[in-house]
């Protein structure tokens, strides 16, 4: 019989204050004034008073324009080339600063362009940083995703054995996930070092110095994968572990029936263990989604984002934006963007997992 | 169809000896009980059986072949576990055909098996349904159902009913009696309920401490039990045993005596006793009866009405408490003295050493 002191609503509510006090000042007012900022020029420190600016915060971060460039022909209607034979095209600057005949795309700058035909396409946006962080951060994920997850899984099937010692390794896998990330990120900036670091110097050994040094922070085509690298390294003890929780739930006479019935280690994997993960491997999933989509502190104490952007993600920019350069309604709007995508990416998630009826 | 023959079977975890040792044979469509108290081995034996267990000594053989090293899908046998085993995700029919599934056969195959499985069991219209979707006998059916697609030369069960209710375990039983019957095929079945034991059984093999302690057709087992651990454990209520002294021993019979229950003669041939010897004399509760001679007197403490007989506990003159089944709804009440007959012919001797005379 439920004694009065766990039925009354009053106590309830007064244990459950505390905390829901602080949730509410720390975590969900932030996030209402983050809302409120991104419609406003709100800045840091400012004298001005905040102006409500509608949407043009996300117009600026997310304006994008797609312009089509003929090739520049001579007075017979031959394309011009230039040395090497390839045509030449009106400068994109002609069209982006100062050009009334096309006002939708003034302020904007060049993000990537490629040929079509004879034409060439250029795809600009107002904010190509952010962009950049943008495409960083999905990248992030979509290999982090899959590669932690799978590998965490991995880990999980060997230490899930009866086997003298195993805790030893449970630990050692787990390790990494209760030092700091950011010991953890200067640690492996000394092993990613250009010159004298370990995997530069490990690479030098097994190949006989073959293999050129690399400064693998400093490259733009080496950082985020070594990022990616040392990331999914990090976590993979803390996703093993849930891994490791859900294949303990799965009934070992499970494995006895399938072994009698004959299944081979595969066999037993795809039609014993696999289905029943299922609920797990959801979890997972979203768990490093979300974690990959707010990628922070090892862009901040490894590469501060360079190097030329090629390590921006969506998060060091709001940080970057809101405090940096003190544009708090800027930064807010990146905020508001991020919830948006994991929020959409979440349910997507759930959606495509659901328990078929 | 097989025979199974276990031949000096040992079980060892460790330094620790679960199974001490084990002859048993069992004939082709013989319908054979493993019985005996928790932790007596029985189960042990069963998935050593079923290869799920390594033997750590003696022979196995099946059919013709000794199985000791094969693994469980090579030993032509089909296991039915207590918690069903049956797999949550898949349907009844892919339940069923998941032996075949997993060995690729083809598709017609994979209809005809699972359609006289589900013919020979009655359900039909379960199999597109899931497990959730079933009820505990249902499930245990699916799990019987997947072991007869096997087509297997030995049926082994592991306490398969005793995660049902009393009902439903009752009909079960009469359905396993008959699958037995319709199937003719081995089988080799674990339980600690003796009356299960007793209604299924060809031959019941009574296991304690890792050792056989007798091997017989259900009613030897009851009239004629081996030791005083046999006697004590087959029948419901446990048998009475009465402390006594050899009187006096012949060819033909043997006399003992005690104050609780006078002097008696047993007609028992040949009995290895000297007169003074202390042996023990077991009376099976159903075997004592109102009226008539007067060989047992005691104080009725507890009465217990089922209706159909009326259990009565008496303590007699030396403060032992005996158990009495008397037929039908007797009137008795506690404090009431009791006057009860033997029957000599029926009742048991065990010498000192525990053995039956």
């Amino acid at each position: 019989m439920a004694s009065k002191f766990t039925r009354s609503n009053r106590t309830g509510w007064m244990m459950a204050g505390p905390a829901a006090a602080l949730m509410a000042i720390f975590v969900v007012l932030p996030f209402l004034f983050a809302i409120g900022l991104s419609f406003t020029n709100q800045r840091l420190i400012s004298p001005n008073p905040t102006q409500f600016v509608g949407l043009s915060n996300y117009e600026q971060l997310l304006g994008v324009g797609v312009l089509t460039l003929a090739p520049e022909t001579d007075t017979t209607g031959a394309v011009l080339r230039d040395a090497d034979g390839k045509p030449s095209y009106p400068s994109v600057r002609s069209f982006t600063r100062n050009n009334d005949q096309y006002p939708q795309y003034d302020g904007m700058r060049e993000w990537f362009s490629f040929g079509l035909g004879d034409n060439q396409v250029y795809v600009l946006g107002r904010d190509i940083v952010f962009l950049k962080a943008l495409v960083n951060t999905v990248i992030f994920v979509l290999v982090v995703a899959p590669v932690q997850g799978g590998l965490a899984l991995g880990l999980a099937l060997l230490i899930n054995q009866r086997l003298r010692g195993i805790n030893l390794f449970r630990a050692i896998y787990f390790m990494p996930v209760v030092v700091s990330i950011v010991v953890v990120s200067l640690l492996w900036r000394f092993i990613y070092d250009g010159n004298s670091g370990l995997l530069n110097n490990l690479l030098g050994a097994i190949s006989l110095g073959t293999i050129p040094r690399i400064d693998w922070l400093g490259n733009p085509g080496t950082a985020l994968g070594a990022i990616i690298a040392m990331s999914v390294w990090q976590a993979v003890g803390f996703h093993m572990v849930i891994w490791l929780s859900g294949l303990q739930t799965i009934s070992p006479t499970l494995y006895e029936a399938a072994a009698i019935e004959g299944a081979s280690p595969w066999q037993t994997f795809r039609y014993v263990t696999w289905p029943g993960l299922r609920n797990t491997a959801v979890l997972v999933l979203i768990v490093i989604t979300m974690q990959a989509f707010s990628l922070f502190s090892q862009i901040d104490v490894m590469t501060g984002g360079g190097p030329l952007d090629s390590t921006q993600t969506i998060v060091f920019q709001a940080v970057e934006r809101g405090y940096g350069k003190q544009d708090i309604s800027g930064g807010s709007t990146i905020s508001v963007v991020l919830f948006v995508i994991v929020l959409s990416i979440s349910l997507i998630q759930r959606w495509l997992t659901r328990e078929k009826k | 169809m097989a025979r199974v023959s276990l031949s000096g079977i040992k079980k060892n975890y460790g330094g620790v000896e679960i199974i001490k040792g084990v002859d048993i044979d069992v004939a082709d469509g013989e319908f054979t009980v493993f019985v005996g108290p928790s932790g007596c081995g029985k189960s042990t034996l069963l998935r050593m059986i079923a290869g799920l267990e390594d033997i750590t000594g003696g022979t196995l053989t099946i059919g013709d072949r000794v199985v000791n090293d094969l693994p469980p899908k090579d030993r032509s046998i089909a296991m039915v576990f207590q918690s069903y085993a049956i797999f949550p995700h898949m349907t009844v029919r892919e339940n069923l055909a998941f032996g075949l599934t997993i060995a690729n056969a083809p598709k017609a195959e994979k209809d005809a098996k699972v359609a006289e499985a589900a013919r020979i069991l009655q359900m039909e219209h379960l199999l597109d349904r899931r497990p959730s979707q079933l009820s505990g006998g249902q499930r245990q059916r699916v799990a019987i159902g997947r072991a007869i697609v096997r087509k297997p030369g030995v049926f082994l069960f592991d306490e398969p009913l005793s995660n049902l209710d009393a009902a439903l375990r009752v009909d079960m039983r009469m359905e396993l009696a008959k699958l037995h019957a319709d199937l003719g095929a081995t089988m080799i079945y674990v339980t600690h309920d003796q009356v299960e034991a007793m209604t299924l059984a060809d031959k019941i093999v009574v296991l304690n401490a890792g050792i056989v302690q007798q091997v017989g057709t259900p009613l030897e087992l009851y009239h004629r039990p081996a030791n005083l651990f046999v006697a004590g454990f087959i029948g419901s209520p446990k048998m009475n045993f009465l402390k006594a002294k050899v009187e006096a021993v012949d060819a033909t019979s043997v006399t003992v005596g005690s104050p609780d229950i006078g002097t008696l003669v047993l007609p028992k041939a040949n009995v290895a006793a000297a007169v003074g010897d202390a042996v023990t004399v077991g009376m099976r509760p159903h075997h004592l009866t109102l009226g008539g001679a007067q060989d047992i007197t005691g104080r009725v403490v507890l009465v217990e009405r089922l209706g159909n007989e009326t259990l009565t506990a008496i303590v007699l003159a030396s403060g032992q408490q005996i158990i009495v089944a008397l037929p039908g709804d007797i009137e008795v009440m506690a404090g009431q003295q009791l006057h009860l007959a033997t029957q000599a012919e029926r009742a048991c001797l065990f010498l000192a050493n525990g053995l039956a005379a």
